[in-house]
């Protein structure tokens, strides 16, 4: 019940803050599952893109989140597994626990849809960084799923890492076209795709 | 001498002419045949829905007086700011100087503006934030394009907070024999200036054939902007019995801030088509953005505010 509350506040609170507008481009809001996968420069990234999908997308869509960040015990541990019931991954590739792949795969198996940002860490630069390879073992293993590319437009501008304060700007997100994998497709070829894809929603650099 | 239901009398007319708008604009749609819809008629409705709220607002505000009017403009100052920096291409290294934008010059001008100080409100943002701001953006250690991201910065400072903040300082001026009915003054700035963005907008859906400059604005045309001026101007002239203006006098100051508001919104539409958008924002239905209503009133505030300081003060 808290938890609920809470998370109708947080997402009232990020449209509030950032203005959140969701420009449906490519496709629909529709019940399907799918992977929305998007540029990363916040920690409010997936709080947006969670908060401008319809509550009835909402209530089925989980995060896809570093353990090593969220689980260090009390609040942020309580928020990411209880709020927003994300599936936590281990990011470390000498990890002796449970394959990433294999733990979104077994959440989208379950019928909810993912929020992943395939360049795998936060990005300070200006442009997209190169994708990690999960995202292509991913289709691999459901190629039934529709792959969302999302652009988030000025968040990380909103609140930089490490910055103290948010800066109140207007975000949008545009949902471009779903892909999914070829049946002959490559490795390189498929995260390539899914790069541009991603890329092509990102307004004109100045 | 104006009497106190001056501001009473002149919101119900504005209310009534409203009440006209909407009926046209329902006969238009009516007319409209059956499973028909156009776009431009329905633009026409949602355009005057939001006047309602607009005009509201702004009554509420007067309602309130001095510091509901402050507020109110310190409002849309903020969410004009919002809109313009969240479409300027600014750096990481620019964060810090944006927050003391938004956290610290934008109220601290309304504060000032609240004391009646205008030694220090006319100079705030153009010394001390001017200095100020590209100091703090020079902490950011970023030198790529530095001249331009500081330009862009104190640019969309003095447009959108310190130009707007002029309609709330007219409550500051002291009018001999005009004293507290300045809220009249602000009135007759914003409804001579609106009514000429309107009066543009008719003109030249009904008349408008030359197109102005439609590298910078494909929907201005020559009519537009002269039968919608000398109409608003008109309109301005009649107004002066609320004003310390006789009727010349107010008919001059009209034609003044109507020219220079068309070009407020000229300037602001070259910055949209630099940065490849149509409006700055979807805040107000029909109408675009918040800055979309006010450019022109950002332009027009502080002339109107120095044209009646400096003869009527």
């Amino acid at each position: 019940m808290i938890e609920k509350l809470f998370a109708l506040l947080l997402c009232h609170f990020a449209k509030l803050l950032t203005g959140v507008r969701p420009l449906w481009q490519g496709c629909a809001p529709e019940p399907r599952l799918r992977v929305y996968f998007a540029n990363h420069r916040s920690h409010g990234d997936f709080v947006v893109v969670w908060a401008a999908l319809p509550p009835e997308l909402r209530r089925r869509t989980r995060p896809v989140a570093g353990a090593d960040y969220w689980l260090n015990g009390g609040f942020k541990t309580w928020l990411i597994n209880k709020v927003f019931h994300a599936v936590l991954v281990d990011r470390r590739p000498e990890r002796d626990g449970p394959n990433p792949v294999d733990q979104m795969a077994e959440a989208l198996r379950a019928g909810d849809s993912l929020i992943l940002f395939p360049e795998g860490t936060r990005n300070l630069g200006e442009d997209l960084q190169p994708f990690k390879s999960g995202i292509y073992h991913l289709a691999c293993q459901m190629p039934q799923v529709e792959f969302v590319p999302v652009w988030i437009e000025n968040l990380g501008r909103v609140m930089p890492k490490g910055a103290l304060v948010p800066v109140p700007l207007l975000c949008t997100l545009t949902f471009g076209a779903p892909l999914t994998l070829q049946a002959d497709e490559t490795k390189p070829e498929f995260i390539d795709r899914a790069r541009s894809a991603l890329l092509d929603l990102a307004p004109p650099a100045n | 001498m104006p009497s106190d239901h001056t501001l009473f009398n002149v919101f119900a007319a504005v209310f009534a002419a409203l009440a006209l708008s909407s009926g046209i604009a329902a006969v238009l749609k009516w007319r409209l045949a059956p499973g028909a819809s156009s776009a431009v008629i329905d633009n026409l409705n949602a355009r005057i829905n939001a006047w309602w709220w607009m005009v509201g607002v702004l009554a509420v505000a007067f309602w309130i007086g001095e510091g509901g009017i402050i507020a109110l403009f310190a409002v849309i100052s903020f969410q004009a700011l919002r809109e313009y920096i969240s479409l300027t291409h600014t750096r990481r290294g620019d964060h810090r100087a944006l927050a003391w934008c938004f956290f610290f010059f934008l109220p601290a001008q309304y504060v000032l503006i609240a004391s009646h100080w205008y030694g220090l409100f006319s100079i705030l943002i153009p010394v001390y934030a001017f200095l100020l701001l590209p100091i703090s953006a020079t902490l950011g250690s970023d030198a790529e394009r530095f001249l331009e991201r500081a330009a862009k910065v104190q640019w969309g400072l003095m447009i959108c907070v310190y130009c707007i903040s002029h309609v709330p300082a007219l409550l500051t001026l002291e009018i001999p024999g005009f004293e507290g009915h300045n809220a009249q003054l602000i009135f007759f700035l914003v409804l001579t200036v609106q009514s000429s963005d309107v009066f543009q907008y008719v003109w030249g859906k009904l008349f408008g054939k030359r197109k102005l400059a439609p590298a910078i604005s494909p929907s201005k045309t020559l009519e537009g902007l002269v039968g919608g001026v000398l109409t608003s101007t008109a309109l301005g002239a009649a107004l002066f019995w609320m004003t310390p203006f006789t009727a010349w006098q107010a008919a001059l100051v009209a034609l003044t801030i109507n020219i220079v508001g068309f070009f407020g919104g000229f300037v602001l539409s070259a910055i949209k088509r630099d940065r490849g958008v149509k409006d700055w924002g979807t805040l107000i239905e029909g109408h675009g953005g918040m800055l979309d209503r006010v450019d022109s009133i950002s332009f027009s505030a502080p002339i109107f505010f120095h044209i009646v300081r400096y003869w009527w003060v």
